[in-house]
């Protein structure tokens, strides 16, 4: 695997819009110029493909100089037809030209296959390499960019884009070698013949190079416009699909389809608009080049006549304008897959180059669990301006210490969940420190870091595999013991049983449907498995209900007593047997203590005690 | 990467585990699928007619160019100085020729593929329609995805094959053509020149089955790949936060390995072809070389016609290849065109009777008479179930999990038709009255809030076109969500992406209940979210609610203690069966299922496990 450098104007993954904007006015040379650089680091794979179409090319040049070759030969002895002696030499001169017109067609196939399945392979070498880096990239990227960014998008780039740049590779670069290579070779041989024979059989070289140069510009710019439309038709498709149930209850298919036609209607315009462009510059290409074609032919012709060259030598040059007609046809194609691997590349590298704004310090060394003691220390955090989200914490002081349970409870909005996604390191703190047996968190590696620290969601996504691949998805060494005993630990396993297939039962999309509770009991199974150091229930027992909660609650105590427990939820009856509870408020701890402390206070938590226990008082009546 | 060799395989896998078993490749030709094709074709008869007349015409030229050139050169070159004019008359002629070629050229070109791009939009926009109609029990059990592919892949698999089936019929033209001007023009030397065609036929058929194989490998592997990544971009929040990065890359990593593998196998296949087609395209040349040069020097052939020979020689094969591709093209896209017209046959179970009438909008009664339904024959959900629910009354629906509330609740706005029984809606059977009307009449909130992109002030007013932003902001203001939404960037313009992920779970309940007031339906179905929020929100969202109900008719799939003691009425479901109905004092003094669960605290009647459930209903049947 080769690595995609990344380029030294670092971009935080927080300033990406989404959007791939092109400098018009510049060209593009910058990408395309990558794609290549890429290429060529399959060193020998790129000689083998490259030497093999250059010998291609000169072979293929050779085929109308026999070809000519055999029409002189047969030709010239037509005056001296009769004489036995040089007819017999006629004809071992038409046999030579013979085996060598199927030599050179033999050399040149082979050359030409080995052009193709080299510059594919690398091309798909190309591709390959892309595709990791890609999936690489999506996981190293903030979450918080992944919120901002439409997963129909990111498949668009992972597929559509890779196979654009890579496409470019298997026939661009080697394409336009070989083209070069026979309008130069021609350009030898035809020079040598006649000078304006052969200066009229290229005559078309400049202006089709011309045109195709404006074409790829415009194509370029139309591409990229199709794509973000394609881009947005998607999105739209997977929408309506995803919430038919919404559609439906509102009744509102005209709309729906009004909307996908709106959208439809602008991407197929610019289907139009690009196929307009391509089939007039290819077209016209064709034309010049016949035109260049008939010109040798008039000239070509006038001079034969004068003797001045022979017919062969004139057969030879339209032959060899014979040759180049496939070359010219591809040109178009050539510079429409030249724009395309320009568009998509960008979009691609405009996703790879991006830093993610949490990342491994240059030092950082794996985190060291001795007693697993987390603090935080004078903590101050504000969420970037770009994050779209104001909340902040302030002068935050905690201490989680192993086989402790910490609550932390509050209005929404508080912070809670923040102090959750900074343990982890999901964002980096503004001033203070975070630790976890004394190492900074910015300071360790943030693998170790998450191995460490496991947070328990509100929502988990189920992927489309059976129960204990889910259930295993943080740890998938587990064994079936441990997978049951977490399970069973999250009251989950007698239901898991009672499937047809058990634990090999498929869930998600697809699969059987789980409610709201389950799902998060699963989620629980998934967090008590993974042997981390700090636990954290992030509002992750919400749809559970509290008789069942209590039972959870008992069964993961031996799980879990080694480890250090954070249990954020809105219901005190989830935290009120924590060891200590914070209050937060408008990111700052108001209140701390035990539940009969904060009670014996009287400040908020109280309050909010006495909320829910009137709902409870009244629920008793 | 970690290394894994030292550790036993990991229960693992990305992308999905459900395998497709998908036809890649069909019949050559499909009567059936043709037929359903040609519908969608029928519109653009005459544009499909030009484009012919210009594939046939650039046929012709690229055929004549090489006869004007023998002509130049036997009739006018050949003979000297003599013959000045009539080469400058082949010149001419040829100048004409090639200007009709660039003129064919450019219809066939433009035509095709505007066509090609029509009737690509044409055939998604009436699947997509169709998929807006088509029965829900059909999306119910169809993965997006799949849907997708449908929408994409195999639609462009028919636009490959109109658009290369139309240059299809010039490259059978040209083979012909070439055959002809050959025998033509030499009979002898013809015959012997094809003489290479058979074999490479049979080269031909003996690769197909195998390349074919190949192809499909790298096809499967392809789509294996993108699945996995599919999965690493919708599940990345438990990727990251479980720290299944290295186990997955390393999995991901032998999926794209596979593929690779797969295409330079593939790649092996079609490019092996190249040498044996120059090959025998050397031998053909070599056969007019030696014969034909012969023939020319018993004076038997004009120099002319040989060279004219090794012209079309040259360009024998290409046609020959691009038909063989056409075959494979056509076969994939009869596969693509059985799977388009499946779901285009789909049938619309839920259909407009002719003469539906619109539902006025005054009466917003409900009334469910002897409704017996299901979806799998023979396994009723709801059995024999009747309840009438008066205008303007709010009725709790409660029952465990499997009860089936919801799918009463769906009913009640014609998601699927009855098996036996009548649901009235204002007074009409909902099968008399037309779907939009009861749409209009009958508002949803889901139990998952689902947004969609765009911005805040969209979403709100979603179909209600009239509705201006005093409407939204109006109703945003009355679910209480208008405070946190004028806190957004951009406030009600912010952009929700990515399913409004940004937003907390109670934020986007909210917006969705200003959606739906905003509808301002007659009768409002509310499958009440389970999970629950934090007091505060929990108290913003039983006012909305509160405000939500106000002067409609409300049937509340209730999950809160709250929501179902403020209802007016109660209906318990167990096992499709109503088992109780009463407001909360009635049923509290009946003593039955109701009350048993609500006297356990559970704070959600859904997730009470099956055990118990079990024991309440056993001692139900003591009592």
């Amino acid at each position: 695997m080769h690595s995609i450098d990344t380029k030294d104007n670092k971009r935080l993954d927080l300033n990406f819009d989404g959007r791939y904007k092109i400098d018009v006015s510049k060209v593009d040379t910058g990408v395309l110029w990558r794609i290549s650089e890429m290429a060529f680091q399959n060193r020998w794979r790129m000689a083998v493909a490259i030497t093999a179409t250059l010998l291609a090319g000169i072979f293929q040049i050779f085929v109308p100089q026999f070809l000519g070759q055999a029409v002189d030969e047969a030709q010239g002895l037509l005056g001296a037809a009769g004489e036995v002696a040089s007819r017999a030499s006629a004809e071992e001169a038409l046999l030579t030209t013979a085996l060598l017109l199927i030599g050179a067609s033999t050399l040149r196939g082979f050359c030409t296959m080995m052009q193709n399945y080299q510059g594919e392979a690398v091309g798909q070498i190309i591709g390959y390499d892309l595709r990791m880096a890609y999936y690489r990239q999506l996981q190293r990227l903030s979450l918080s960019w992944h919120d901002k960014v439409h997963s129909g998008d990111l498949m668009t780039r992972g597929i559509l884009d890779i196979e654009g740049v890579r496409l470019w590779v298997d026939t661009g670069i080697l394409r336009f070698i070989l083209l070069m290579t026979l309008l130069t070779g021609g350009a030898i041989t035809l020079l040598q013949i006649d000078v304006v024979l052969g200066l009229l059989s290229l005559s078309f070289a400049p202006i089709v190079g011309l045109t195709a140069s404006i074409a790829r510009l415009k194509l370029r710019d139309t591409w990229l416009a199709l794509q973000e439309e394609l881009s947005s038709l998607t999105k739209v498709m997977e929408e309506n699909l995803g919430g038919i149930r919404v559609v439906r209850a509102f009744a509102s298919q005209a709309f729906e389809l009004v909307r996908y036609d709106v959208i439809s209607a602008r991407a197929l315009a610019m289907s139009h608009r690009r196929i307009a462009l391509f089939v007039k510059s290819t077209t016209s290409m064709t034309f010049v080049y016949f035109c260049s074609m008939g010109l040798v032919l008039w000239v070509g012709g006038e001079k034969a006549m004068d003797g001045e060259i022979t017919l062969g030598q004139l057969a030879e040059c339209l032959a060899f304008m014979t040759i180049l007609q496939m070359p010219v046809r591809q040109i178009g194609w050539m510079i429409n897959s030249i724009a395309r691997a320009s568009t998509c590349g960008g979009r691609l590298f405009n996703v790879l180059d991006l830093e993610p704004s949490i990342a491994d310090a240059p030092d950082a060394k794996p985190l060291e669990i001795t007693e697993g003691v987390v603090r935080f220390e004078n903590v101050d955090f504000a969420y970037p301006a770009v994050a779209r989200d104001h909340r902040t914490l302030t002068g935050i002081n905690l201490e989680i210490r192993p086989g402790k349970t910490v609550g932390i409870v509050g209005p929404p909005g508080s912070g809670k969940s923040t102090i959750a996604q900074l343990i982890a390191r999901y964002y980096d703190i503004t001033s203070g420190r975070i630790t976890i047996d004394g190492q900074d968190v910015r300071d360790v590696t943030l693998e170790s870091l998450r191995h460490e620290v496991s947070i328990v969601q509100q929502q988990p996504f189920l992927f489309t595999a059976s129960v204990d691949h889910n259930v295993a998805y943080g740890d998938p060494w587990a064994g079936r013991s441990g997978i049951e005993r977490s399970a069973a630990a999250a009251q989950l396993h007698n239901y898991i049983k009672k499937l047809p297939t058990g634990y090999g039962t498929l869930v998600g999309e697809r699969g059987v449907s789980l409610s709201g509770g389950q799902r998060q009991r699963l989620s629980i199974a998934r967090g008590v498995l993974v042997d981390s150091t700090v636990l954290i229930f992030d509002d992750s027992t919400a749809a559970v209900d509290a008789a069942t909660e209590q039972r959870i609650r008992g069964a993961i105590q031996e799980i879990v007593k080694e480890r250090a427990v954070v249990i954020i939820a809105h219901r005190l009856s989830s935290l009120m047997h924590a060891d200590e509870i914070v209050f937060l408020d408008d990111g700052q701890i108001v209140e701390r203590g035990s539940h009969d402390e904060l009670l014996a206070l009287g400040g908020r938590y109280r309050a909010l005690y006495d909320l829910q226990s009137s709902d409870d008082a009244e629920e008793g009546a | 990467m970690t290394d894994t060799s030292d550790k036993p395989a990991p229960l693992a896998v990305v992308g999905s585990q459900i395998s497709y078993d998908e036809e890649l490749f069909g019949k050559v030709f499909d009567r059936w699928v043709i037929a359903r094709f040609w519908e969608y074709m029928k519109p653009y008869k005459r544009r499909i007619l030009l484009a012919v007349a210009g594939v046939l015409v650039f046929t012709f030229t690229q055929l004549a160019i090489p006869l004007v050139i023998r002509w130049a050169i036997d009739d006018a070159v050949a003979n000297g100085p003599d013959a000045r004019a009539l080469l400058h008359s082949a010149v001419i002629v040829f100048f004409g020729i090639i200007t009709m070629n660039y003129i064919a050229n450019q219809v066939q070109e433009s035509i095709v593929g505007r066509l090609a791009g029509h009737l690509l939009f044409d055939l998604r926009r009436a699947m997509y329609a169709h998929l807006q109609v088509v029965s829900l029990s059909f999306m119910d059990r169809t993965e997006v995805g799949r849907l997708m592919s449908r929408l994409q892949g195999d639609v462009y698999a028919l636009q490959e094959f109109l658009e290369s089936s139309i240059f299809a019929i010039g490259d059978l033209v040209l083979l012909l053509g070439i055959v002809v001007v050959l025998l033509s023009l030499d009979v002898r030397l013809g015959a012997l020149t094809l003489s290479v065609v058979p074999i490479l036929l049979i080269v031909r058929i003996v690769w197909l089955p195998l390349a074919r194989k190949a192809f499909l490998r790298a096809r499967e592997t392809n789509s294996s790949a993108n699945a996995a990544l599919a999965e690493n971009v919708h599940g990345i929040r438990a990727v990251q936060e479980l720290g299944r990065e290295d186990v997955n890359f390393d999995l991901f990593h032998e999926k794209a390995a596979d593929n690779l593998d797969a295409h330079l196998a593939a790649s092996k296949f079609t490019n092996i072809m190249i040498p044996i087609v120059d090959t025998l395209t050397g031998l053909a040349m070599a056969i007019v070389v030696v014969v034909g040069g012969g023939l020319v020097l018993d004076s038997t052939l004009d120099i002319g016609v040989m060279v004219a020979f090794l012209f079309y020689v040259q360009r024998f094969f290409d046609p020959i290849r691009s038909l063989t591709i056409q075959y494979s093209i056509m076969q994939r896209a009869m596969a693509a065109g059985h799977r388009i017209f499946e779901v285009m046959d789909v049938t619309v179970d839920i259909q407009d009777k002719p003469g539906a009438v619109d539902l006025d909008g005054s009466d917003g009664s409900v009334e469910f008479d002897h409704v017996t339904f299901g979806y799998v024959k023979d396994q009723p959900v709801l059995k024999d179930v009747s309840f009438r629910v008066e205008n303007g009354e709010t009725v709790a629906v409660v029952g465990p999990t499997g009860s089936g509330k919801t799918s009463a609740m769906a009913l009640a706005h014609r998601f699927y038709d009855i098996w036996d029984g009548t649901i009235r809606v204002g007074g009409h059977d909902v099968r008399d009255v037309t779907q939009n009307s009861l749409g209009k009449h009958v508002a949803m909130v889901l139990q998952e809030p689902f947004l969609f992109t765009g911005t805040v002030f969209e979403n709100i007013r979603y179909n209600k076109e009239g509705a201006t932003r005093h409407d939204v902001i109006g109703a945003a203001k009355a679910v209480g969500a208008h405070d946190f939404i004028v806190d957004l960037p951009d406030g009600y313009d912010t952009e929700l992406d990515q399913g409004a992920a940004t937003l907390s779970l109670g934020q986007r309940q909210l917006l969705s209940f200003a959606r739906a007031l905003v509808a301002d339906a007659r009768i409002l179905i509310l499958d009440e979210a389970t999970a629950n929020v934090d007091s505060y929100t929990e108290l913003k969202i039983q006012q909305a609610l509160a405000r939500l109900l106000e002067g409609r008719t409300a049937m509340v799939i209730a999950h809160r203690l709250a929501t179902i003691r403020g209802a007016d009425r109660i209906i318990v479901l167990q096992d499709g069966v109503v088992i109780e109905t009463g407001n909360h004092n009635e049923l509290m003094k009946l003593g039955g299922l109701y009350s048993r669960l609500y006297k356990m605290n559970y704070a959600s009647f859904d997730d009470i496990p099956e055990e118990e459930i079990a024991r309440l209903t056993k001692a139900d049947g003591e009592t």
